[in-house]
């Protein structure tokens, strides 16, 4: 046995175990507005996760008790799960489970060793391969329209039948970012467009909530120091003076801030996604450039980019720039503050 | 088309201008490429890659006229340094060359040494000190266990003794924690 | 009220102090058997200066220091040598080391001790007397003091004395000040006077209020304006000399810096009341407190005879039947002990017997998720785990880079690791292997110096002969033109033995063969004549002559720095 003898009680399985707690407001919310089609999307990316975990391991002849036991698998598939539309086709969510654990993880040596964000990997393969089955969200709860009961969301998920008489475009919408995107081509004004029944108080109606429950997750995150407030205040920050610029610069084309906090996955981001530890940097200051670069590029995706949300590639993006981040911002050590950085090679014993 | 002749001709002119000052002045001398691996050479001056010491072989290392793996006290870790430094594979030791030994010093028994000298001359770092007719004896901290005193003494009195560990050159071990293996694939304990 | 600096990191782990600051400091009392060890200190051993069979009073020096980083070793009590050989000491490597064997006889005789008015002595003879009076850091680096006692390039401005004591369990430090403050301050106040400092800060961590108390009253008892207690807040490791130094001046002394060229030295408390000891009454360092502690009946603070065995001191204090271990240190710095049969040294602070109930076995580490706790807690403020990912992958060089040196060991970044990674234990391998790597890097070069001068050396022998040949023919080559009609050339040549004439190398040959004979007669009447009937003291003195020639065998180079400091 060596020094130190006592450890802290903590662990990778209570770490991951209390993201996956602080998850569930959301999801709660999430049932609320559109139905319970989210429960059964995590189910089937719980699922799907551990069993490619299990193989994976299995394949790479890893001990599978002590990994399939630290919840990371499972709070990749949650993550995946809430970031696509929740009234999709079941393979939807198992391909893109399968090609985040096996590959995006596994590949790179499995836990710990990932480059890239699991859940962000399997968000960017569907939207990239099933684009229009990516863009199926449901109607949130209120907006009058028709409504799916229980049986008849899992049976379009499991069959892909819908009930007599209605049409997938009369239980699905765009997305409140998409919308936004399509009526400013089609020349309305900011304003006009936030007037209509889909847009809430801040955001789109139903997103808005689910938005604000992340936030309440992120804050239970923050208390039990899983997470440091660094990331997400770097990322909302730099989100938001982005968005400020081109809102006070032009109203009537760029929407507020505020409506960029809590219209897509931006809280999901800012809380959940961003302070994947494995895949962000280790330094204050490069947290901070991390963040701030994937704020700025989610507002670069998201106004002038192709896809619905910026998220996942921005996140993407930045994951490519962590090791570089981290190897330029190592903090000066005790007592080599005031010299800078002569001293390392100074204090360097050479080892030709 | 004159002037494009005439100005990529000024120009291999003036670069090559520029490469022969060059070549001048930040002339090296001697071999740099053999001073590098002699570096990397244990400096037993042993033989046993069959050139008479260290530089020799970095010499031979440099010229391409030695493979890497013939240095025995250098070991595995030394078979890796010198194919990292001149950006070669690994290669293992030969079938024919003898594998490393554990770090020993000679050791003469000064009862049965008749003075005869012929070690100190065989010692490639003059580490033994004595006299003809005089007993002999090893200065340990110079000997590098390089056994070359050994077959020359005519009344075997010296053995070569292998160094132990003490408590100050004791080393922490790398920390291992097997992993329970997967019963189907036992033979792989992976340490993480 | 004085302004305190804050340092990075840090952690609070439960701290187990109470058991045993129940009763006062017991004596141990004599073993059967004392075991001291002649390297009980940073640097050089000590060599021995006494013989097998002599009596020994209290106090004689058993070793005396060699080389300039070096301690005195003592004769704990009188009594007689019955052996000075290698013996398992207390060591994380479970290595023998050269150890002098005292039974005591009982008496406990002190040689004579001489008190000393240390205002009345000069610093550097009083630096001397504590080298010979075998004093060294006793907060657990056994660094000697005199050395430490030595000016920097700048004037030294405060002495810090270190009674924070951060580590759990851990309260020999404690009870010495709450019983002993007096002798403590006295200490420090030479300290003070030899370091020739304006200030003593006496840094004690606000759990301990009796000491503080107690110090207090020994520091007003004693008039002394220049000193005062400060209570520092309870954090480990804030009783690491780096982080005292910066909590209590707010100066940061990097690694591989004197902190004496910054302005400031630090001592412990234990240390200051044996340097007291050693000054004013004249008595080396051959005690110290000991807390055992861990699964025992009794945990207790001890005065401890340096050399007595550790199973005859837990056995004071009733270890519980479930022991499974002793660890010599606190929980989060200390190390196994080989066994129970090694002795106490002055490194030993604490001996904590475990049991499974109290320290459970680690658990499986699991791979890093760099969740950046270890760097959140780190005092030296570096990046465990970048330093880990390069120990891991035996990427010294970058470790280095990265400040592995700079790393005090202090285990809380594995204290918080949630994937229960054993940290320190990669950074002590990377360090231990890095210093061998440079030793191995002197021997080679010097192996390649003395090669190289060797090789130049036959070769200016060669030229040297070359030329004497050259002249001698030419001498000759005169002496024939002056003699014009003499003797065939070929009879000169018996002069010297000539290569190629075969009765020369025959009568070599004979030569050497001759001398091998006798040789082997030789070894054989050695070996049959003057090895038996000889006299134990005889006896003793051949062991002590093989054994010292087994350790310089042992030896291949002598090594300046050990990787255990």
């Amino acid at each position: 046995m060596f020094s130190p003898f006592i450890t802290q009680a903590s662990s990778v399985r209570a770490i991951m175990f209390q993201v996956l707690l602080a998850l569930l407001p959301a999801i709660a919310v999430y049932v609320w507005y559109y139905g319970p089609a989210i429960l059964v999307s995590i189910t089937l990316a719980s699922i799907t996760a551990l069993a490619t975990e299990a193989a994976m391991l299995r394949l790479r002849r890893r001990p599978i008790a002590p990994f399939l036991s630290d919840n990371s698998a499972l709070l990749t598939a949650w993550l995946l799960a809430l970031s696509i539309p929740p009234l999709a086709p079941w393979w939807l969510v198992v391909v893109g489970t399968l090609f985040a654990i096996s590959v995006s993880k596994h590949l790179y040596g499995g836990l710990g060793s990932n480059p890239f964000n699991p859940a962000m990997i399997g968000y960017a393969v569907l939207i990239i391969s099933f684009p229009v089955q990516m863009t199926h969200w449901i109607t949130p709860h209120g907006l009058g329209q028709l409504e799916l009961s229980v049986m008849e969301q899992l049976r379009y998920i499991f069959a892909g039948q819908l009930p007599a008489g209605a049409t997938l475009d009369a239980v699905t919408m765009a997305t409140p970012l998409d919308t936004l995107k399509t009526q400013l081509h089609l020349g309305h004004a900011v304003s006009d467009i936030l007037g209509m029944p889909i847009y809430g108080h801040l955001a789109g109606h139903g997103g808005e909530m689910v938005a604000l429950a992340y936030v309440l997750g992120g804050a239970y995150l923050l208390a039990n120091r899983i997470i440091t407030w660094h990331l997400p205040l770097a990322f909302l920050a730099a989100l938001f003076i982005t968005a400020g610029i081109f809102h006070l610069a032009d109203p009537a084309h760029y929407v507020s801030p505020v409506f960029h906090w809590f219209s897509g996955a931006a809280m999901l981001g800012a809380f959940f996604i961003l302070t994947d530890p494995v895949t962000s940097p280790t330094t204050i200051r490069g947290k901070f450039i991390f963040a701030a670069g994937a704020g700025f590029l989610t507002y670069i995706i998201r106004v002038f980019g192709g896809f619905p949300d910026g998220i996942a590639f921005a996140t993407l993006l930045m994951n490519i720039c962590v090791p570089l981040i981290d190897a330029y911002t190592q903090p000066p050590v005790f007592g080599k503050k005031a010299e800078g950085k002569n001293d390392s090679a100074s204090g360097k014993k050479d080892m030709q | 088309m004159l002037i494009a002749l005439l100005v990529m001709s000024a120009l291999a002119l003036l670069l090559g201008a520029v490469l022969g000052f060059s070549a001048i002045k930040f002339r090296v001398e001697g071999n740099p490429l053999v001073d590098k691996i002699d570096a990397v050479l244990p400096q037993t001056q042993c033989g046993q890659c069959g050139y008479p010491g260290c530089k020799p072989y970095a010499t031979a290392i440099a010229a391409g006229e030695a493979d890497i793996n013939c240095c025995p006290p250098g070991g595995e870790e030394g078979i890796r340094k010198l194919a990292d430094l001149l950006g070669v594979e690994f290669k293992p030791f030969g079938a024919d060359t003898a594998g490393p030994k554990p770090k020993s010093v000679a050791f003469i028994d000064e009862s049965t040494c008749i003075g005869c000298t012929l070690c100190i001359q065989a010692c490639p770092v003059d580490a033994i000190v004595g006299a003809a007719k005089q007993m002999h004896t090893i200065v340990a901290a110079e000997c590098t266990g390089c056994e070359l005193c050994v077959p020359p003494c005519p009344v075997d009195c010296i053995s070569m003794a292998v160094i132990a560990d003490n408590i100050s050159t004791w080393k922490w071990q790398y920390p291992v924690f097997p992993l329970r293996a997967v019963p189907a694939a036992s033979q792989t304990t992976a340490n993480i | 009220m004085r302004t305190l600096y804050h340092f990075h990191g840090g952690v609070h782990p439960p701290t187990h102090k109470s058991q045993s600051v129940q009763t006062p400091i017991a004596q141990a009392g004599l073993p059967t058997r004392l075991l001291v060890p002649l390297h009980q200190h940073v640097g050089n051993s000590a060599k021995p200066s006494v013989q097998v069979g002599e009596r020994v009073l209290k106090g004689q020096i058993f070793g005396m220091p060699e080389g300039s980083v070096s301690s005195a070793v003592h004769a704990p009590t009188s009594g007689i040598i019955s052996a000075i050989d290698m013996q398992v000491v207390a060591h994380p490597s479970g290595l023998p080391d050269l150890c002098v064997t005292l039974i005591p006889d009982g008496r406990d005789e002190w040689i004579k001790r001489e008190p000393l008015d240390y205002r009345s002595v000069s610093p550097g003879d009083l630096r001397q007397l504590l080298r010979f009076a075998g004093v060294v850091g006793l907060g657990g680096a056994v660094f000697p003091s005199d050395l430490k006692l030595r000016g920097g390039k700048h004037k030294i401005t405060t002495l810090v004395i270190n009674g924070a004591e951060c580590e759990p369990y851990i309260t020999c430090d404690d009870m010495l000040m709450r019983e002993r403050a007096d002798e403590i301050v006295r200490g420090a106040e030479m300290m003070r006077y030899i370091l020739a400092a304006d200030e003593v800060l006496i840094g004690i961590e606000d759990n301990k209020p009796e000491a503080i108390a107690a110090m207090r009253a020994a520091v007003i008892a004693n008039r002394l304006a220049s000193m005062e207690i400060v209570p520092v807040p309870t954090i480990y490791p804030g009783g690491g000399a780096k982080q005292l130094i910066r909590v209590l001046t707010g100066i940061e002394v990097a690694a591989g810096v004197r902190s004496t060229d910054m302005g400031v030295q630090c001592f412990n408390v234990a240390t200051a009341y044996s340097a007291y000891r050693a000054i004013a009454h004249g008595e080396p360092l051959i005690s110290r407190i000991v807390t055992v502690t861990g699964n025992v009946q009794r945990p207790q603070n001890f005065e401890v005879l340096i050399g007595m065995p550790v199973h005859e001191l837990v056995a004071l204090a009733q270890p519980g039947s479930d022991t499974n271990g002793h660890i010599m240190g606190g929980p989060m710095m200390g190390v196994t002990l080989p066994s129970d049969r090694v002795t106490v040294t002055k490194a030993t602070n604490c001996i904590i017997e475990s049991s499974p109930a109290l320290f459970p076995p680690p658990r499986q580490p699991l791979p890093c998720i760099r969740c950046t706790r270890c760097a959140e807690v780190c005092p030296a403020e570096l990046q465990p785990q970048e330093l880990y990912w390069f120990a891991r992958a035996r990427d010294f060089g970058k470790a280095q880079e990265y400040h592995l040196f700079d790393c005090i060991e202090c285990g809380a970044c594995s204290y918080v690791c949630p994937s229960s990674i054993p940290l320190v234990q990669y950074y002590r391998f990377a360090k231990s292997e890095i210093w061998a790597n440079e030793r191995e890097k002197e021997a080679a070069n010097l192996a390649r110096e003395r090669h190289e001068y060797r090789e130049l050396r036959i070769e200016r022998d060669k030229q040297e002969k070359a030329e004497k040949l050259a002249q001698k023919e030419i001498a000759a080559l005169a002496a024939k033109a002056a003699a014009p009609a003499a003797q065939p050339p070929a009879q000169t040549a018996p002069a010297q033995p000539a290569v190629g004439d075969p009765n020369a190398g025959d009568t070599a040959q004979q030569m050497i063969n001759a001398a091998i004979a006798r040789a082997k007669e030789q070894a054989a009447a050695v070996k049959a004549k003057n090895t038996e009937a000889l006299t134990p003291q005889q006896q003793a003195e051949i062991a002590e002559i093989e054994a010292r020639r087994a350790k310089l065998r042992a030896m291949s180079h002598p090594d300046a720095e050990s990787p255990q400091e």
